[in-house]
């Protein structure tokens, strides 16, 4: 069968498409105009919009945490470093089953209830993305152990860390202070960006003063990252620099001998080298171990501290406030000298009472039936009472407030280190204020003594005696020796020189010599410090009362008291007295061991010094 | 001499009187050639930095390019007379593949696109890519042009009914290019405007229809196309960061291999259907124009052969295969910088996979068979 074939018109059909072959054409490069278009408009005219979202893709910037500057004593001696542990981490956010994870981990590890309970507290109060130490210090077989299994748990890590120590433990404690995990507070307070990196932060002591120096500046690495968010390579690395190390006046040795003298009592010791104001030893008793806070305490361990009679968490060195008692003579009698209101044959009869006109009850002195007739040597000599009554109704308060005040007394000190109390000078305008009453004139005779409102720490007994050994001249307590940078340079810190009190040389030798014979005279109160002593002392006792006023010959009963009914001890003392080296303060609270205590702090120091 | 001699031996004469070359010879299209190489070269290029010098990933395009050259050039030696008489059965067997997948599909879960035969695994939608403008043209060239109305509804099943059974598969990207291909073949052979406006019309109306039969990954697509900022980290993401890619790019690119986009993962699928913005990004707005000249010269190549092929089949066939192929990368680029939404269409030629490939360089075979079977009449 064959089809009819119609005649095609060849020559037309080829018309048709080539005609439609470059209609075509024309609309493919419509087409091709609107994507070229479309390029140049990403590339060309939103190329910086598109480059920044680019780079913000990939571009980290991870701070790095600056190593904490160490902390070495007068002689170099390492007084907190940084020591490199394993510990067990965990990053809540990426970690789904808390308490799952929690218990396989535990047996991988050994964790504690106080690890756990730990960790419980620090997930409430943690920066977000920020890990969690499970356990620190981890055993080389624990770190083996974690890091075959870690693939199981998401956002569990073993890192590896430098963790602040403190080689000394408890003798450091109160100056020293310590670094602990950033709390909410003080986040809020810290440069966020220097801080960005660390996780700790200086909390007390010296830790807290010289947060800044010891910190450092935190340091970056831009890091590529995948689009995982995983790091791909490091590009650059941004230097941050490390904390300075610093030296501190402290001597590791006596700080030493002054613990184990002061151990087993409540107390505190404070020794200043007196030509420049360089505290030598400050210890206040007992103390804690601060290596304890730093891995974060337990509840239980904090409670115990916190609710132990003993207060060790109480820095009693500059925030314990005692009643001079008779430490404060030698500066009332070298007022009276000063102002010319007594002089050094002034006598008082002393027949064991005081009568104030208009004043029912008589003020009594610490012996019965008195010291008979008392001079100025003598009164320091046996700590009369009588004659310091007498020299304070004669003075009057404002005129024993102002020396009080020039040794220091009733303000902060200045030393470095933080949270210090600046005790205080009653004043009759400060009585009305706290207590709403007026000032009586038997105010002015207790204050005479050093009781009454009169209150001080040990650090400005300190002070003051290493003034009274200056003869006057006044520097500002320091802690701090030298810093050394990172090229190992000292940086030695220079003492502030205060305002010299200006008294005439021959008062300074009466009062020094009667403190001389505190120690030296058969009748001192401090007789029974030690005979033929190869350095010459001049001292100060004090006794502060615990219990209501007694009458003076219940003193021998002290025993029978309830051990913290017993009356506080005070010594304030120097020696050499020709060439002061070592100006100390010694309280201790319901103990009369102040003078063994100074005892073995002179010999040692004096005994290594020659 | 002695290669004069030998060069001689290829000179004979055939389909008339003229000397033919060596490449005509062996009907190869030398300028065709020359530009796909260079195609090819680029993709390469691209290719290299987007796997991140994936040694392997590379070995294989280079087999893809082996095998694909390799079809060409065996389709360049069918000559068109051959291609008209088999296109029925092209078609018919195309479209049995394709149920016969569908089939499979069903049988097993999710979407099935491939047949394994064992060496190698083969897409039936990509020979219907082939098979659409081969049946019609093999119409066409039996009635006169101008199509008729009438004409035009034979048309319709032969591009619709294979276009819905890949869309089916779910491949939205091949069935689209499979109504392009057709419908090129009906704008060659003179469908009428008014019968275009109304298909259009058509087409616009049913659109919103069309959604109840869009995947729901499809529908996420076509949302993300109207507000990429829907959901940046889901089905809005590949877009963001392809967009990203080309525009950090710039005028003159990161440079190979630098493109922080491909290379740290953030651009998904970035050797496949997203490589175009690796080269946006590596090489710079000038890259780009660059690779476009380059397809756009292979297209004007393709066009010539059309207005130059001697016969109604030979030009609507060659016609269609040109026009599918700018439509293609057109696709995939627009897709990519953002003014078409998601659909999978690969950068023909540059992408990774030897599937699509095969069948682009086929189909490029059979415009150097129309070339260089060409009688060589002078008028």
């Amino acid at each position: 069968m064959q089809k009819r074939i119609p005649i095609k018109n060849h020559h037309q059909e080829i018309q048709l498409i080539s005609y439609r072959t470059m209609l075509g054409l024309v609309l493919l490069f419509l087409l091709l105009a609107t994507l070229i278009c479309r390029l140049a408009y990403l590339q060309i005219y939103k190329h910086t919009v598109f480059s920044t979202l680019s780079t913000k893709n990939w571009l980290d910037l991870v701070p790095i945490e600056p190593t904490r500057g160490l902390i070495y004593d007068r002689n170099g001696i390492l007084l907190a470093e940084n020591i490199p542990v394993f510990s067990l981490d965990l990053l809540p956010y990426k970690t789904k089953d808390l308490t799952y994870t929690l218990g396989q981990l535990s047996k991988l590890a050994s964790l504690s209830e106080d690890d756990i309970s730990q960790f419980q507290k620090q997930l409430k109060q943690h920066r977000r993305f920020d890990e969690i130490p499970l356990k620190l210090r981890l055993s080389e077989e624990e770190v083996a152990r974690l890091t075959e299994n870690l693939y199981r748990f998401p956002g569990v890590v073993v890192k590896a860390r430098l963790m602040r120590s403190y080689p000394l433990e408890k003798t450091f404690s109160h100056v020293l202070g310590y670094v602990g995990r950033i709390n909410a507070q003080e986040l809020n307070q810290i440069d966020q960006i220097n801080y960005s990196a660390s996780h700790y932060i200086g909390k007390l002591g010296v830790e807290k003063f010289y947060e800044e120096a010891l910190h450092g500046q935190v340091g970056y690495e831009e890091v590529e990252n995948d689009a995982s968010g995983k790091p791909i390579r490091i590009l650059k690395e941004i230097k941050g620099s490390p904390g300075k190390n610093i030296y501190l006046t402290l001597d590791v040795k006596l700080q030493q001998v002054v613990e184990d003298s002061l151990s087993g009592h409540r107390g505190a010791v404070v020794a200043i080298q007196p030509s420049t104001g360089q505290v030598l030893a400050m210890v206040s008793e007992p103390g804690y171990d601060p290596n304890l806070f730093v891995t974060g305490i337990s509840q239980k361990s904090y409670d115990a501290l916190q609710n132990s009679e003993d207060k060790p968490l109480f820095n009693r060195a500059i925030r314990g406030l005692y009643p001079p008692a008779s430490t404060v003579k030698p500066f009332f009698a070298l007022q009276g000298l000063d102002t010319g209101i007594i002089n050094e044959d002034y006598t008082v009869q002393d027949q064991g009472t005081f009568k104030l006109h208009n004043h029912s009850r008589p003020f009594h002195d610490w012996v019965k039936f008195g010291h008979g007739t008392v001079n100025l040597s003598k009164a320091i000599i046996s700590s009369c009472d009588i004659y310091f009554y007498d020299l304070a109704t004669r003075l009057g308060i404002r005129r024993m407030d102002h020396i009080l005040e020039q040794f220091g007394f009733g303000k902060l000190s200045g030393i470095d280190i933080s949270d210090e109390l600046p005790g205080v000078v009653p004043t009759p305008e400060w009585k009305q204020q706290t207590k709403g009453q007026h000032w009586f004139e038997g105010d002015t005779i207790l204050s005479g003594i050093g009781q009454g409102y009169v209150q001080t720490t040990p650090l400005q007994l300190a002070v003051a005696t290493a003034t009274l050994a200056n003869r006057g001249k006044r520097i500002q307590p320091y802690l701090l020796l030298a810093y050394q940078s990172v090229d190992k340079k000292l940086e030695f810190n220079t003492p502030v020189v205060l305002p010299e009190l200006k008294i005439n040389d021959s008062h300074w030798d009466s009062i020094i010599k009667a403190m001389q014979d505190v120690v030296a005279h058969p009748r001192g109160t401090a007789s029974h410090y030690g005979k033929n002593l190869a350095y010459s002392i001049a001292a100060k006792t004090g006794t502060a009362q615990v219990s209501k006023r007694r009458i003076a010959d219940e003193m021998d009963k002290q025993a029978d008291l309830p051990e913290k009914l017993r009356d506080h001890h005070l010594f304030i003392a120097f020696a050499p007295v020709d060439n002061p080296q070592i100006a100390l303060a010694v309280v201790t609270e319901n103990s009369y061991v102040t003078l063994e205590v100074a005892k073995k702090i002179f010999d040692y120091y004096l005994g290594v010094k020659k | 001499m002695i290669m004069n001699h030998y060069w001689q031996k290829f000179k004979k004469p055939a389909y008339g009187s003229r000397y033919r070359s060596f490449f005509q010879y062996i009907h190869i299209d030398v300028l065709l050639l020359i530009f796909l190489l260079l195609l090819c070269a680029s993709g390469l290029l691209i290719l290299y930095s987007s796997t991140n010098q994936n040694p392997k990933a590379m070995h294989l395009q280079f087999v893809h390019f082996g095998f694909a050259f390799g079809i060409m050039f065996v389709m360049a030696q069918i000559p068109p007379t051959t291609l008209q008489r088999t296109a029925p059965w092209v078609y018919a067997i195309g479209l049995v593949m394709l149920f016969f997948v569908l089939g499979i599909g069903h049988i097993g879960k999710g979407g099935q696109r491939w047949l394994n035969l064992g060496f190698m695994r083969f897409q039936p939608a990509e020979i219907m890519k082939l098979a659409i403008p081969l049946l019609l043209a093999w119409c066409y060239q039996k009635i006169h042009l101008p199509i008729t109305f009438k004409t035009v509804l034979l048309a319709i099943p032969i591009i619709f009914v294979p276009a819905f059974l890949t869309a089916k598969q779910p491949d939205l990207g091949t069935a689209i290019l499979l109504v392009i291909a057709g419908s090129s073949v009906l704008f060659l052979a003179g469908l009428s405007f008014q019968f275009m406006a109304a298909s259009l019309s058509l087409f616009a109306v049913l659109v919103p229809f069309s959604w109840y039969f869009l995947h729901d990954y499809q529908r996420q697509r076509v949302l993300t196309f109207f507000n990429t900022e829907r959901d940046p980290l889901g089905s809005g993401y590949h877009i963001i960061q392809s967009k990203i890619a080309i525009g950090s790019g710039g005028v003159f690119g990161k440079g190979l291999l630098n493109g922080t986009q491909s290379n740290l993962h953030f651009l998904p699928e970035h050797s496949t259907d997203f490589i175009f913005a690796v080269c946006g990004e590596e090489f710079g707005f000038v890259g780009n124009i660059i690779l476009i000249s380059l397809y756009m010269l292979i297209v004007l190549r393709g066009l010539y052969i059309t207005i130059n092929a001697q016969d109604t089949f030979s030009r609507l066939l060659a016609g269609s295969i040109t026009f599918t192929f700018f439509i293609s990368f057109f696709i995939n680029m627009g897709m990519v910088t953002g003014i078409l939404p998601v659909v999978g269409v690969p950068l023909p030629l540059v992408s990774y996979g030897g599937s699509s490939m095969v069948t682009i360089m086929a189909s490029f075979g059979i415009l150097m068979s129309i070339q260089t079977y060409r009688k060589l009449v002078t008028t």
